[in-house]
């Protein structure tokens, strides 16, 4: 029996490059010199803000259903996106739509799903990718599955996973990791601490500093980042992939930002969240800081600002009227799917369904 | 053609399937050096490595969520569950994903997952050790749901499994993995998953069972004969989704239902069971529909556990009162 007692990695730290007042915080990666990999980030995380503002009024208009706004998390879900390969699997929860945007999800996929139609998942350009996970926690071990598939064929892929801050509640979570970590799989999640899980806070979900630290129970190395420091954020999933690829094992990164939003569109946070927390977050989010920086880097203009709006409202215009147009799925649909082949006890109950469906 | 018992025609399917198909994978508890604690798995690390047979952490809904991942990246995960008492961690993975992730991406990804997990009661095993919870995943479309009973089937019905492009849950009945030694051609043919098998022929009565249920209910179809009652015996195998055409026949034939299940009886597959059928077939029907069941309550520990499995005193008196309606 051998029970070496190692003394456990506990320091997790923290990395910002980009801070508030958009000042680089120090020297900046290489491929941060590149002003149109900078630009590209900051035109998605434009693209991604516009696109949520226009689907929170589609459903208060009545036009789309329940939405979880991504407001204020554009810089983490950029970044994670930038970061990453075409060939790598995401695991999204259901907020990260620029990672997706990133992976060519379209604004009508989108649309689409939370519009109540399953044909918003089907991904053309990225086909690998799972869907949008409901149940809290439960994509971390499809994840891991995944990431052990690439181990397995010797693939040098990784899987990366999101969670958010209540999500490190769930058992789920740790038990992918504690896999992730007894196996050395290539699996980089990434926890967007947004400080609300809902109504409740973090300092409800546990008792530990930082929900990295989480980690190092299950032998990952941990650590922190600014969320909505684009810069930053790609820079350490980048390592962490570089990491992951070359059979160097997982890594969990918390992201920290702040859900300026409600959850969803059901949601209203006023009820339990002061309104003075929210105002000193609105100083911090990602867009001021990523533009000033480019403006200093005289890479960006109030009239390149205009025209990227505008040029962004005309594709999530575009997007709505293609997301509107799309006629509903027969009723079999919800047939359609279930098997690979409908079984023959299903057949009448399909039937049922499409008779009954042009009744109404 | 070997004679074995139908743990070892699970290993045997095991062995077929992952010569054959390199994307089979298993992954459980105590499955790699240990073969697993029934030992169905033996032999396959050894055989395969330890890549493509896994011991995982003890977390069943991890292994349950890990097959997911895995079987959406084009393996073909055979996973292992120890008990049916510890298969509701698992149950969320089970109900949220794997039986719906065709489904929610309209078939862009799939999960063909086996899930095996023994089954039912009779072995002296420990609290949690003995259920029997078929109905469980029966109310979950999407899943496939398999309980063989016999070493043949077993390996032709775990062969269907594993080829299948959608999860299967696999229930093995433990006091069948070693009950008797048969013949098996270890041929690599699959059976029918969907389809009933008719173990005994006879004309006025159908029973209806699965798993080692089918057990006692031919030792009591044996002894009716004498007393010139002639049963039809047949095994349900494929539980969900079931085929309602053989058990029709076969009831439209003799008139009179009798369901043996050891699981409980309040919404158990029986209860569906009886319900398609007097849908479908009431005025066929020469006797109302009865139902031999595990009573409704809690597995009792070892002690008592063959009181509370249906023995085959009381389904011939069953069939009996059956038969003088």
């Amino acid at each position: 029996m051998n029970h070496s007692i190692t003394p456990p990695d506990t320091h997790i730290p923290y990395v910002q490059l980009l801070d508030p007042a958009g000042s680089a915080c120090g020297p900046l990666p290489a491929w941060a010199e590149d002003g149109s990999a900078l630009l590209a980030m900051y035109r998605m995380m434009v693209r991604a803000r516009v696109f949520d503002a226009k689907a929170v009024n589609l459903q208060r208009t009545g036009k789309l259903g329940t939405y979880p706004s991504c407001l204020g998390h554009e810089a983490t879900h950029v970044a994670v996106g930038a970061a990453m390969r075409a060939e790598d699997v995401l695991f999204p929860v259901y907020r990260e739509i620029a990672t997706q945007f990133w992976r060519g999800v379209t604004m009508k996929d989108v649309l689409l799903y939370w519009g109540g139609d399953e044909r918003g998942t089907l991904y053309e350009h990225s086909p690998q990718d799972f869907p949008f996970c409901v149940p809290i926690g439960s994509q971390m071990p499809h994840a891991a599955g995944a990431a052990l598939a690439f181990r397995i064929r010797a693939e040098p892929r990784c899987a990366v996973a999101y969670i958010g801050d209540g999500g490190t509640s769930q058992g789920a979570f740790y038990e992918a990791l504690n896999l992730a970590g007894v196996r050395k799989l290539p699996l980089v999640t990434i926890i967007v601490n947004n400080g609300w899980a809902i109504s409740a806070p973090v300092s409800a979900q546990t008792a530990t500093r930082t929900l990295a630290q989480k980690g190092v129970a299950a032998g990952v190395p941990g650590l922190q980042v600014d969320g909505n420091d684009v810069i930053g954020v790609r820079e350490v999933v980048t390592q962490a992939l570089v990491r992951a690829r070359s059979g160097g094992g997982p890594t969990l990164i918390e992201a920290l930002t702040y859900r300026l939003a409600d959850h969803t569109t059901s949601d209203d946070a006023s009820r339990y969240r002061p309104a003075a927390e929210v105002q000193a977050a609105q100083l911090l989010e990602p867009l001021i800081r990523t533009r000033r920086f480019l403006e200093t880097r005289g890479l960006w203009s109030e009239q390149a600002e205009s025209e990227l709006r505008r040029e962004c409202s005309a594709q999530v215009e575009q997007a709505v009227r293609d997301y509107l147009a799309t006629a509903h799925q027969d009723a079999g649909a919800m047939f359609d799917f279930l098997y690979a082949h409908l079984p023959a006890q299903l057949r009448s109950q399909r039937d049922d369904a499409r008779r009954y469906a042009a009744n109404h | 053609m070997p004679k074995v018992t139908m743990v070892e025609a699970i290993n045997l399917a095991h062995l077929w399937e992952m010569a054959q198909d390199p994307a089979v994978v298993v992954l459980g508890e105590d499955v790699g050096v240990n073969g697993g604690v029934f030992r169905a798995t033996v032999g396959l690390q050894q055989r395969f490595g330890s890549d493509r047979v896994q011991d995982a952490p003890l977390a069943e809904g991890l292994i349950a969520g890990v097959a997911i991942g895995m079987a959406a990246q084009g393996l073909r995960p055979v996973i292992e569950i120890q008990f049916m008492g510890f298969i509701y961690p698992a149950l969320d993975q089970i109900a949220n994903h794997m039986a719906r992730l065709r489904n929610r991406t309209r078939g862009r990804l799939s999960c063909p997952v086996v899930l095996r997990v023994p089954h039912g009661g009779g072995i002296h095993a420990p609290e949690h050790h003995c259920e029997s919870l078929e109905a469980l995943l029966c109310h979950h479309p999407g899943l496939r749901v398999v309980c063989p009973s016999s070493p043949q089937r077993a390996y032709g019905l775990l062969l269907a499994a594993i080829r299948d492009p959608d999860p299967v849950m696999f229930l093995e009945p433990t006091r069948l993995y070693r009950y008797a030694k048969q013949d098996v051609s270890d041929d690599g043919q699959s059976l029918p998953l969907g389809q009933c098998f008719r173990l005994r022929e006879g004309s006025d009565v159908t029973l209806l069972s699965w798993g080692a249920m089918t057990i006692e209910t031919l030792k009591a179809a044996e002894q009716l004969a004498a007393e010139k009652i002639h049963c039809e015996v047949l095994d349900v195998a494929s539980l969900s989704p079931i085929d309602f055409e053989s058990i029709l026949d076969s009831v439209v034939k003799t008139g009179r239902l009798v369901i043996v299940h050891e699981a409980a009886r309040h919404c158990g597959v029986g209860a569906e069971i009886a319900a398609t059928v007097t849908e479908h077939a009431l005025y066929d029907l020469l006797a109302p529909i009865r139902r031999v069941t595990g009573y409704d309550t809690i597995m009792p520990l070892y002690r008592l556990e063959h009181d509370y499995i249906p023995g085959v005193e009381r389904i011939m008196d069953t069939v009996r009162a059956t038969l003088a309606d």
